[in-house]
Protein backbone atom coordinates (compact mmCIF):
# COMPACT_ATOMS: atom_id res chain seq x y z
CA UNK A 1 0.00 0.00 0.00
CA UNK A 2 2.79 2.81 0.62
CA UNK A 3 6.54 1.70 1.68
CA UNK A 4 7.81 4.98 3.06
CA UNK A 5 6.21 3.69 6.74
CA UNK A 6 9.46 3.85 9.20
CA UNK A 7 8.70 0.80 11.42
CA UNK A 8 11.97 -0.44 12.28
CA UNK A 9 15.35 1.35 12.21
CA UNK A 10 17.02 -1.31 9.34
CA UNK A 11 13.97 -0.02 7.23
CA UNK A 12 16.48 2.63 6.21
CA UNK A 13 19.28 2.22 4.73
CA UNK A 14 22.52 3.60 6.40
CA UNK A 15 22.33 6.41 3.60
CA UNK A 16 18.96 7.31 4.26
CA UNK A 17 19.55 7.55 7.69
CA UNK A 18 22.39 10.46 6.73
CA UNK A 19 20.15 11.93 4.83
CA UNK A 20 17.52 12.07 7.96
CA UNK A 21 19.78 13.23 10.22
CA UNK A 22 20.84 16.26 7.96
CA UNK A 23 16.81 17.14 7.52
CA UNK A 24 16.77 17.21 11.13
CA UNK A 25 19.90 19.72 11.73
CA UNK A 26 17.78 21.48 9.16
CA UNK A 27 14.88 21.65 11.21
CA UNK A 28 16.75 22.75 14.34
CA UNK A 29 18.45 26.04 12.18
CA UNK A 30 14.92 26.67 10.57
CA UNK A 31 12.10 25.40 12.03
CA UNK A 32 9.65 25.66 8.76
CA UNK A 33 6.36 26.85 10.53
CA UNK A 34 3.94 25.98 7.05
CA UNK A 35 5.26 22.58 5.98
CA UNK A 36 2.82 20.62 7.47
CA UNK A 37 -0.28 23.67 6.62
CA UNK A 38 -3.64 21.28 5.81
CA UNK A 39 -1.84 18.11 7.12
CA UNK A 40 -3.88 15.87 9.53
CA UNK A 41 -1.33 13.24 11.69
CA UNK A 42 -2.92 11.04 14.04
CA UNK A 43 -1.50 9.84 16.72
CA UNK A 44 -2.58 7.04 17.97
CA UNK A 45 -1.41 5.17 21.18
CA UNK A 46 -2.67 1.91 22.31
CA UNK A 47 -0.67 2.40 25.48
CA UNK A 48 -0.11 5.49 27.07
CA UNK A 49 3.74 6.77 26.37
CA UNK A 50 3.38 10.85 27.47
CA UNK A 51 6.77 11.47 27.24
CA UNK A 52 7.12 10.26 22.97
CA UNK A 53 3.19 10.97 22.27
CA UNK A 54 4.26 14.79 23.57
CA UNK A 55 7.68 14.71 21.85
CA UNK A 56 5.88 13.66 18.51
CA UNK A 57 3.33 16.05 18.98
CA UNK A 58 5.56 18.68 19.79
CA UNK A 59 6.78 18.58 15.87
CA UNK A 60 3.66 17.84 14.26
CA UNK A 61 3.08 21.38 15.75
CA UNK A 62 6.50 22.95 14.86
CA UNK A 63 5.45 22.18 11.77
CA UNK A 64 2.26 23.85 11.37
CA UNK A 65 0.32 20.06 11.55
CA UNK A 66 -2.64 19.22 13.09
CA UNK A 67 -3.42 16.46 15.58
CA UNK A 68 -5.53 14.29 15.91
CA UNK A 69 -5.86 10.35 17.91
CA UNK A 70 -5.87 9.04 21.44
CA UNK A 71 -3.79 8.31 24.34
CA UNK A 72 -5.47 6.10 26.33
CA UNK A 73 -6.87 3.37 24.61
CA UNK A 74 -9.61 2.82 27.11
CA UNK A 75 -11.82 5.50 26.00
CA UNK A 76 -11.32 4.63 22.31
CA UNK A 77 -12.97 2.48 19.91
CA UNK A 78 -10.49 -0.38 20.61
CA UNK A 79 -11.87 -1.42 24.29
CA UNK A 80 -14.95 -2.18 22.26
CA UNK A 81 -13.02 -4.87 20.58
CA UNK A 82 -12.33 -3.36 17.60
CA UNK A 83 -9.53 -5.26 15.51
CA UNK A 84 -6.20 -3.10 15.11
CA UNK A 85 -6.39 -3.44 11.09
CA UNK A 86 -10.32 -2.08 11.60
CA UNK A 87 -9.05 0.98 13.74
CA UNK A 88 -6.14 1.56 10.92
CA UNK A 89 -8.11 1.39 8.16
CA UNK A 90 -10.57 3.72 9.53
CA UNK A 91 -7.68 6.15 10.66
CA UNK A 92 -5.95 6.15 7.34
CA UNK A 93 -9.21 7.85 5.78
CA UNK A 94 -9.02 10.43 8.56
CA UNK A 95 -5.25 11.95 8.29
CA UNK A 96 -2.06 12.11 6.05
CA UNK A 97 0.30 9.88 8.50
CA UNK A 98 -0.35 7.91 11.54
CA UNK A 99 2.14 8.17 14.58
CA UNK A 100 0.90 4.71 16.36
CA UNK A 101 2.72 3.18 19.83
CA UNK A 102 1.10 -0.49 20.68
CA UNK A 103 1.89 -3.13 23.47
CA UNK A 104 2.24 -5.67 20.84
CA UNK A 105 5.04 -6.72 19.04
CA UNK A 106 4.94 -6.25 15.21
CA UNK A 107 2.05 -4.67 15.24
CA UNK A 108 3.32 -1.04 13.55
CA UNK A 109 4.46 -3.28 10.78
CA UNK A 110 1.01 -4.76 10.28
CA UNK A 111 -0.39 -1.65 10.79
CA UNK A 112 1.56 -0.24 7.98
CA UNK A 113 0.74 -3.26 5.67
CA UNK A 114 -3.06 -2.21 6.23
CA UNK A 115 -3.04 1.61 6.26
CA UNK A 116 -3.66 3.79 3.19
CA UNK A 117 -0.96 6.44 4.71
CA UNK A 118 2.50 6.33 5.94
CA UNK A 119 3.23 4.89 9.35
CA UNK A 120 5.52 5.82 11.97
CA UNK A 121 6.41 3.81 14.98
CA UNK A 122 6.70 5.06 17.95
CA UNK A 123 7.40 1.99 20.08
CA UNK A 124 5.35 -1.30 19.70
CA UNK A 125 6.00 -3.54 22.46
CA UNK A 126 9.88 -4.56 23.39
CA UNK A 127 10.14 -4.78 19.54
CA UNK A 128 11.23 -1.54 17.94
CA UNK A 129 11.05 2.22 18.36
CA UNK A 130 13.19 3.69 15.58
CA UNK A 131 12.57 7.46 16.10
CA UNK A 132 14.39 6.91 19.37
CA UNK A 133 17.40 5.34 17.59
CA UNK A 134 17.39 8.61 14.73
CA UNK A 135 17.79 10.81 18.03
CA UNK A 136 20.41 8.92 19.63
CA UNK A 137 22.45 9.18 16.65
CA UNK A 138 21.57 12.99 15.92
CA UNK A 139 23.01 13.81 19.69
CA UNK A 140 26.38 11.50 18.70
CA UNK A 141 26.68 13.59 15.56
CA UNK A 142 25.46 17.01 17.06
CA UNK A 143 27.81 16.57 20.34
CA UNK A 144 30.68 14.32 18.43
CA UNK A 145 30.89 15.99 15.11
CA UNK A 146 30.69 12.78 13.51
CA UNK A 147 29.58 9.38 13.72
CA UNK A 148 33.08 8.00 12.92
CA UNK A 149 34.87 5.99 14.97
CA UNK A 150 33.40 6.65 18.26
CA UNK A 151 34.11 4.79 21.44
CA UNK A 152 30.61 4.10 23.00
CA UNK A 153 29.93 2.70 26.55
CA UNK A 154 26.32 1.44 26.81
CA UNK A 155 24.95 0.92 30.53
CA UNK A 156 22.65 -1.07 32.29
CA UNK A 157 20.14 -3.28 30.86
CA UNK A 158 21.13 -5.01 27.82
CA UNK A 159 19.78 -7.49 27.33
CA UNK A 160 16.31 -6.19 27.42
CA UNK A 161 16.97 -2.63 26.51
CA UNK A 162 15.32 -2.10 22.70
CA UNK A 163 17.45 1.47 22.16
CA UNK A 164 20.68 -0.53 22.90
CA UNK A 165 20.42 -3.30 20.09
CA UNK A 166 18.40 -0.70 17.68
CA UNK A 167 21.54 1.57 18.35
CA UNK A 168 24.21 -0.85 17.48
CA UNK A 169 22.91 -2.02 14.87
CA UNK A 170 22.27 1.73 13.19
CA UNK A 171 25.88 2.48 14.47
CA UNK A 172 27.53 -0.41 13.42
CA UNK A 173 28.64 0.69 9.42
CA UNK A 174 30.83 3.82 11.00
CA UNK A 175 33.10 1.72 12.91
CA UNK A 176 32.02 2.27 16.54
CA UNK A 177 33.66 0.96 19.58
CA UNK A 178 31.73 -0.59 22.17
CA UNK A 179 31.93 -1.02 25.86
CA UNK A 180 29.06 -3.13 27.39
CA UNK A 181 29.01 -2.52 30.89
CA UNK A 182 26.12 -4.26 32.81
CA UNK A 183 25.23 -7.31 35.25
CA UNK A 184 25.91 -11.14 34.12
CA UNK A 185 22.62 -11.72 34.09
CA UNK A 186 21.88 -8.38 31.87
CA UNK A 187 24.81 -9.03 29.58
CA UNK A 188 23.56 -8.21 25.37
CA UNK A 189 22.46 -11.05 23.62
CA UNK A 190 24.37 -13.41 21.62
CA UNK A 191 22.25 -12.56 18.52
CA UNK A 192 23.73 -9.25 18.46
CA UNK A 193 27.14 -10.32 19.41
CA UNK A 194 26.99 -12.12 16.21
CA UNK A 195 25.67 -9.39 14.35
CA UNK A 196 28.61 -7.32 15.69
CA UNK A 197 31.20 -9.97 14.96
CA UNK A 198 29.94 -9.78 11.52
CA UNK A 199 29.97 -6.27 10.78
CA UNK A 200 33.58 -6.65 12.30
CA UNK A 201 32.81 -4.24 14.65
CA UNK A 202 34.95 -4.08 18.30
CA UNK A 203 33.80 -4.21 21.78
CA UNK A 204 34.63 -5.22 24.88
CA UNK A 205 31.60 -6.68 27.85
CA UNK A 206 32.70 -5.51 31.13
CA UNK A 207 30.65 -6.14 34.88
CA UNK A 208 31.47 -3.06 36.21
CA UNK A 209 32.03 0.55 35.46
CA UNK A 210 36.08 0.36 34.08
CA UNK A 211 39.16 2.49 34.38
CA UNK A 212 38.23 2.97 30.89
CA UNK A 213 35.71 5.74 31.00
CA UNK A 214 38.38 8.43 29.97
CA UNK A 215 38.21 6.80 26.05
CA UNK A 216 34.39 6.96 25.88
CA UNK A 217 33.01 10.22 23.47
CA UNK A 218 29.70 8.69 24.90
CA UNK A 219 28.18 6.82 27.89
CA UNK A 220 24.89 5.80 27.08
CA UNK A 221 23.06 4.95 30.14
CA UNK A 222 19.86 2.74 30.39
CA UNK A 223 17.29 1.64 33.07
CA UNK A 224 18.07 -1.90 34.72
CA UNK A 225 13.95 -2.59 35.96
CA UNK A 226 13.23 -4.45 38.74
CA UNK A 227 10.88 -6.48 36.91
CA UNK A 228 14.15 -8.34 35.43
CA UNK A 229 15.20 -9.76 38.61
CA UNK A 230 13.46 -12.77 40.01
CA UNK A 231 15.64 -12.49 42.89
CA UNK A 232 15.38 -8.90 44.83
CA UNK A 233 18.45 -8.89 46.98
CA UNK A 234 20.40 -9.12 43.76
CA UNK A 235 18.16 -6.47 41.91
CA UNK A 236 18.97 -3.68 45.11
CA UNK A 237 22.96 -4.73 44.99
CA UNK A 238 23.10 -4.62 41.18
CA UNK A 239 21.07 -1.07 40.77
CA UNK A 240 24.20 0.46 42.59
CA UNK A 241 26.81 -1.01 41.08
CA UNK A 242 25.70 0.80 37.53
CA UNK A 243 24.99 4.08 38.76
CA UNK A 244 27.00 7.07 37.52
CA UNK A 245 28.24 9.87 39.72
CA UNK A 246 30.21 12.70 39.03
CA UNK A 247 33.18 11.78 40.59
CA UNK A 248 33.55 9.11 38.04
CA UNK A 249 33.75 12.30 35.38
CA UNK A 250 36.71 13.60 36.16
CA UNK A 251 39.27 12.01 33.61
CA UNK A 252 36.36 11.80 30.78
CA UNK A 253 37.39 13.71 28.12
CA UNK A 254 36.03 17.12 27.88
CA UNK A 255 33.73 16.40 24.54
CA UNK A 256 32.38 13.28 25.92
CA UNK A 257 28.91 13.19 26.36
CA UNK A 258 26.08 11.75 28.56
CA UNK A 259 23.02 9.97 27.01
CA UNK A 260 19.93 8.04 28.46
CA UNK A 261 16.46 7.54 26.66
CA UNK A 262 14.77 8.46 29.39
CA UNK A 263 13.14 8.49 32.14
CA UNK A 264 16.01 7.41 34.23
CA UNK A 265 15.36 6.38 38.00
CA UNK A 266 18.82 5.80 40.25
CA UNK A 267 21.19 5.00 37.29
CA UNK A 268 22.35 8.65 36.54
CA UNK A 269 22.98 10.37 39.80
CA UNK A 270 21.34 13.91 40.40
CA UNK A 271 24.80 15.34 41.15
CA UNK A 272 25.53 14.54 37.21
CA UNK A 273 22.89 17.06 36.33
CA UNK A 274 24.82 20.50 36.44
CA UNK A 275 28.09 18.61 34.87
CA UNK A 276 28.14 20.22 31.55
CA UNK A 277 28.81 16.28 30.47
CA UNK A 278 25.51 15.29 31.27
CA UNK A 279 23.67 15.43 27.86
CA UNK A 280 20.16 13.98 28.05
CA UNK A 281 17.38 16.38 28.64
CA UNK A 282 19.52 18.23 25.13
CA UNK A 283 18.89 14.90 23.27
CA UNK A 284 15.44 14.90 24.51
CA UNK A 285 15.11 18.00 22.66
CA UNK A 286 16.83 16.60 20.01
CA UNK A 287 13.74 13.95 19.19
CA UNK A 288 11.73 16.89 18.34
CA UNK A 289 14.04 17.75 15.08
CA UNK A 290 13.99 13.87 14.33
CA UNK A 291 10.89 13.11 14.67
CA UNK A 292 10.02 16.47 12.10
CA UNK A 293 12.73 14.77 10.11
CA UNK A 294 11.09 11.44 9.76
CA UNK A 295 7.31 13.16 9.75
CA UNK A 296 8.58 15.25 6.99
CA UNK A 297 10.49 12.72 5.17
CA UNK A 298 7.82 10.02 5.10
CA UNK A 299 5.79 11.82 3.76
CA UNK A 300 7.53 12.77 0.47
CA UNK A 301 7.79 16.62 1.91
CA UNK A 302 11.58 16.03 1.89
CA UNK A 303 13.50 13.74 0.08
CA UNK B 1 -1.74 -49.36 12.75
CA UNK B 2 -0.31 -51.68 10.24
CA UNK B 3 0.67 -55.30 10.98
CA UNK B 4 3.66 -56.31 8.45
CA UNK B 5 1.89 -58.20 6.32
CA UNK B 6 -0.10 -55.22 5.30
CA UNK B 7 2.54 -52.85 5.27
CA UNK B 8 4.15 -55.28 2.48
CA UNK B 9 0.92 -55.07 0.52
CA UNK B 10 1.07 -51.35 1.64
CA UNK B 11 4.15 -50.77 -0.44
CA UNK B 12 2.98 -52.29 -3.54
CA UNK B 13 -0.14 -50.67 -3.66
CA UNK B 14 0.22 -48.52 -6.45
CA UNK B 15 -1.95 -45.53 -7.75
CA UNK B 16 -3.02 -44.62 -11.01
CA UNK B 17 -2.38 -40.77 -11.16
CA UNK B 18 -1.02 -38.80 -8.24
CA UNK B 19 1.37 -37.61 -5.80
CA UNK B 20 3.11 -39.74 -3.26
CA UNK B 21 5.09 -38.66 -0.54
CA UNK B 22 7.50 -40.75 1.22
CA UNK B 23 10.17 -40.84 4.06
CA UNK B 24 7.85 -38.49 6.45
CA UNK B 25 9.26 -39.12 9.80
CA UNK B 26 6.66 -41.49 11.41
CA UNK B 27 6.50 -38.88 14.23
CA UNK B 28 5.81 -35.79 11.76
CA UNK B 29 3.04 -37.46 9.76
CA UNK B 30 -0.18 -35.83 11.08
CA UNK B 31 1.57 -32.88 10.62
CA UNK B 32 1.94 -32.98 7.08
CA UNK B 33 -1.15 -34.29 6.53
CA UNK B 34 -2.53 -31.40 8.45
CA UNK B 35 -0.32 -28.27 6.39
CA UNK B 36 -1.36 -30.44 3.22
CA UNK B 37 -4.69 -30.05 4.58
CA UNK B 38 -5.73 -34.12 3.49
CA UNK B 39 -8.03 -34.24 6.31
CA UNK B 40 -10.58 -32.37 4.03
CA UNK B 41 -10.18 -33.28 0.52
CA UNK B 42 -11.92 -35.83 -1.43
CA UNK B 43 -9.87 -37.71 -3.51
CA UNK B 44 -8.53 -41.12 -1.83
CA UNK B 45 -5.90 -40.54 0.40
CA UNK B 46 -3.32 -43.85 1.19
CA UNK B 47 -1.87 -43.53 4.46
CA UNK B 48 1.21 -45.89 5.98
CA UNK B 49 2.45 -44.96 9.04
CA UNK B 50 5.52 -46.56 11.29
CA UNK B 51 7.39 -48.37 8.55
CA UNK B 52 10.86 -49.48 8.81
CA UNK B 53 13.02 -47.47 7.21
CA UNK B 54 16.42 -47.63 7.13
CA UNK B 55 17.09 -44.53 7.42
CA UNK B 56 15.69 -43.13 10.21
CA UNK B 57 14.06 -45.94 11.76
CA UNK B 58 10.25 -45.46 11.23
CA UNK B 59 8.94 -43.26 8.65
CA UNK B 60 5.42 -42.84 6.88
CA UNK B 61 4.31 -42.38 3.59
CA UNK B 62 1.30 -41.05 1.81
CA UNK B 63 -0.16 -41.90 -1.45
CA UNK B 64 -2.75 -38.99 -2.68
CA UNK B 65 -4.98 -39.96 -5.96
CA UNK B 66 -5.52 -37.57 -8.84
CA UNK B 67 -4.09 -34.73 -7.07
CA UNK B 68 -0.07 -32.92 -8.04
CA UNK B 69 0.61 -30.10 -5.55
CA UNK B 70 1.80 -26.74 -6.36
CA UNK B 71 5.70 -26.38 -5.57
CA UNK B 72 4.46 -23.56 -3.30
CA UNK B 73 1.72 -25.83 -1.14
CA UNK B 74 4.08 -29.52 -0.98
CA UNK B 75 7.18 -27.43 -0.27
CA UNK B 76 5.85 -26.38 2.71
CA UNK B 77 6.28 -29.73 4.55
CA UNK B 78 10.05 -29.41 4.71
CA UNK B 79 9.29 -27.25 7.28
CA UNK B 80 8.17 -30.31 8.91
CA UNK B 81 9.92 -33.27 7.13
CA UNK B 82 13.24 -32.27 4.90
CA UNK B 83 13.69 -35.48 4.46
CA UNK B 84 10.35 -36.10 2.45
CA UNK B 85 10.39 -36.95 -1.19
CA UNK B 86 8.23 -36.15 -3.80
CA UNK B 87 7.42 -39.19 -6.73
CA UNK B 88 4.76 -37.58 -9.00
CA UNK B 89 2.68 -40.78 -10.23
CA UNK B 90 1.44 -40.76 -13.81
CA UNK B 91 -0.44 -43.81 -15.45
CA UNK B 92 1.29 -45.91 -12.92
CA UNK B 93 4.54 -44.28 -13.31
CA UNK B 94 6.95 -42.39 -11.63
CA UNK B 95 7.49 -39.64 -13.95
CA UNK B 96 9.32 -37.45 -11.33
CA UNK B 97 11.27 -38.16 -8.09
CA UNK B 98 12.78 -35.07 -6.09
CA UNK B 99 13.38 -34.21 -2.72
CA UNK B 100 11.21 -31.25 -1.16
CA UNK B 101 12.87 -27.81 -1.09
CA UNK B 102 13.14 -25.51 2.00
CA UNK B 103 10.81 -22.25 0.85
CA UNK B 104 12.14 -18.94 1.96
CA UNK B 105 9.20 -18.06 3.50
CA UNK B 106 6.37 -19.54 4.47
CA UNK B 107 2.94 -17.85 5.49
CA UNK B 108 -0.40 -18.66 7.48
CA UNK B 109 0.51 -21.99 8.23
CA UNK B 110 2.24 -21.66 11.58
CA UNK B 111 1.84 -19.98 14.88
CA UNK B 112 4.50 -17.68 16.31
CA UNK B 113 5.23 -18.63 19.53
CA UNK B 114 5.91 -14.96 21.11
CA UNK B 115 2.56 -14.48 23.15
CA UNK B 116 2.92 -10.75 22.74
CA UNK B 117 3.19 -10.98 18.98
CA UNK B 118 0.21 -9.18 17.09
CA UNK B 119 -0.42 -12.17 15.36
CA UNK B 120 -1.80 -13.90 18.28
CA UNK B 121 -4.25 -11.30 18.62
CA UNK B 122 -5.33 -10.27 15.52
CA UNK B 123 -7.34 -12.69 12.84
CA UNK B 124 -4.12 -12.66 10.43
CA UNK B 125 -2.18 -14.20 8.70
CA UNK B 126 1.63 -15.44 10.18
CA UNK B 127 4.20 -14.71 8.04
CA UNK B 128 7.66 -15.95 8.47
CA UNK B 129 11.27 -15.72 7.34
CA UNK B 130 12.80 -19.64 6.79
CA UNK B 131 16.03 -20.04 8.75
CA UNK B 132 17.61 -23.17 7.32
CA UNK B 133 20.21 -25.33 9.58
CA UNK B 134 20.05 -28.69 11.30
CA UNK B 135 16.50 -28.00 12.13
CA UNK B 136 14.21 -25.44 10.60
CA UNK B 137 13.56 -22.60 12.45
CA UNK B 138 11.23 -19.53 11.56
CA UNK B 139 11.82 -15.59 12.33
CA UNK B 140 8.87 -13.58 13.05
CA UNK B 141 7.90 -11.34 10.10
CA UNK B 142 6.09 -8.98 12.07
CA UNK B 143 7.74 -9.14 15.86
CA UNK B 144 10.97 -10.70 14.99
CA UNK B 145 11.17 -13.67 17.16
CA UNK B 146 12.73 -16.98 16.30
CA UNK B 147 10.19 -20.32 16.63
CA UNK B 148 12.39 -22.70 16.84
CA UNK B 149 11.67 -26.52 14.85
CA UNK B 150 10.83 -28.32 18.13
CA UNK B 151 7.83 -25.27 18.98
CA UNK B 152 6.76 -25.00 15.37
CA UNK B 153 2.64 -25.37 15.98
CA UNK B 154 0.62 -25.82 12.57
CA UNK B 155 -2.44 -23.95 12.69
ZN1 LIG C 1 5.62 -12.90 15.92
Amino acid sequence: MNNKSLISITDFSTKEILRVLEIAEGFEKNPEPHLLDGKVVATLFFEPSTRTRLSFESAVNRMGGRIIGFSDPNISSVSKGETLKDTIRIVSNYCDLIVMRHPLEGSSRYASEVATVPVVNAGDGANQHPTQTLLDMYSIKKTQGRLDNINIFMVGDLKYGRTVHSLLQAMSPFNPTFHFVSHPKLRLPDEYKAFLDSKGVKYYEHEQFSDLIPEADIIYMTRVQRERFSDLVEYEKTKDVYVLRNSMLDNAKPTMKILHPLPRINEINQDVDPNPKAYYFEQARNGVFARQAVISYVLGLKH
Amino acid sequence: MFTKMEKKELKVSAIKNGTVIDHIPAKDLFKVVKILGLDRIDTPVTIGNNLDSEKFGKKAIIKVSDKFFEDKEINKIALIAPTANLNIIRDYEVKEKRPVELPQSVKGICKCINPKCITNSEPMATKFDVIPGKTVSLKCFYCGKVTDHDHIEII
